[in-house]
């Protein structure tokens, strides 16, 4: 799929990073925390700025396959699933490897997300970040023993950081500049 | 566990890595499980209010979609849910959880630009009057599509 952009466009002269356009982003802040459950949720989400629902599908599936959005989805809550215990783990691997190994920890089932993080010298030494989801802390562990054993001599060491306690979560990603969120 | 029923589970099962994106997408959702339309929207809002969805939308790469970086705090177990709550009141704070680890606050900070994002951390850094575990995404191995549900090991016995 795709949409041609004239570079005239005076929506070029607006965007911002990432490719995003003024309306692109007023988008952005109308659907994250999600979209409206209504027969047409894209005309709900495009009255109020002044385009039709074509144009913010439209301007959806572009933002999806730039990769701005990964999917539009029914996005689950694992922690009232049962996934009570989640757990960071959180890896000091091999530079030299820390490629191939980060996409062999990231295709195990139960990783959630992995990414590369930069170490902070000496009291913050782990570069691979993973989050394993499980029922309990038993299934965690069992998870980073994989984990461990699939890195093997690249990996010097290792924690699981479990939370105790969601201070904060929403679906807000992006908020607006002047925006104080609640 | 909430208590969900088959056509939960369908819905779950079936739209966690992806809506029909066509003009009405809880139509075609009902047409391919076979129940009205009606039915789906009042089942994802009820799923929403229970907080088994987090929401119906867009999950967005918000290290593409603007600035966004994973920092940490270390803060003696006392004073921690009062600094949680500085945190928390900040403008750009979409996730914070308490950790066993001597960083104990972990949350994301997000901002339009790099810029902004670097203003916001080095002004709660100076409320917060302690240093900031600054560790932004240097690299994302993993696309997340969500994961099959065992809902069979999740029953309660």
């Amino acid at each position: 799929m795709s949409v041609s952009t004239c570079p005239s466009d005076a929506n070029a002269a607006t965007t911002a990073p990432g490719g995003l356009d003024a309306v692109d982003r007023a988008i952005v802040l109308a659907t994250q925390a999600g979209l409206p459950l209504v027969p047409d949720p894209w005309s709900a989400v495009g009255k109020p700025l002044g385009i039709d629902g074509a144009e913010v599908r439209q301007r959806m599936q572009r933002m999806q396959a730039a990769g701005i959005i990964r999917r539009i989805a029914a996005v689950p809550n694992h922690y009232r699933l049962g996934y009570l215990a989640n757990g960071m783990t959180v890896w000091d691997v091999d530079d030299a490897h820390i490629d191939r190994l980060g996409r062999a920890v990231a295709a195990l089932p139960g990783v959630s997300h992995c990414y590369r993080r930069p170490r902070h010298l000496p009291e913050w030494p782990y570069n691979l970040f993973a989050m394993l989801h499980g029922q309990t802390h038993a299934d965690v562990e069992r998870q980073a023993d994989e984990l461990r054993s699939l890195l093997g001599d690249a990996c010097r060491d290792h924690r699981i950081l479990y939370s105790s306690r969601i201070l904060k979560k929403t679906g807000l990603r992006l908020a607006g500049r002047s925006d104080r969120q609640a | 566990m909430a208590a969900l029923d088959l056509l939960d589970r369908r819905l779950i099962d079936a739209y966690q890595r992806g809506l029909p994106i066509c003009e009405r997408p809880y139509a075609a959702m009902a047409e391919q499980l076979g129940v009205s339309e009606a039915e789906v929207v009042a089942r994802l809002q009820s799923l929403q209010n229970e907080q088994v969805l987090s929401r119906v939308g867009p999950v967005f790469d918000h290290a593409r979609a603007g600035a966004s970086l994973l920092a940490a705090v270390a803060v003696p177990e006392a004073e921690r849910d009062e600094v949680a709550a500085v945190i928390n009141r900040s403008a750009g704070v979409n996730h914070n959880y308490a950790r066993e680890h001597r960083y104990n606050l972990w949350f994301v900070m997000t901002a339009a630009d790099e810029g902004e994002l670097e203003a916001r951390l080095d002004a709660l850094e100076a409320e917060l009057g302690k240093p900031l575990l600054r560790l932004p995404m240097l690299e994302g191995f993993h696309i997340d599509l969500g994961f099959p549900i065992p809902w069979a090991e999740l029953e309660v016995p």
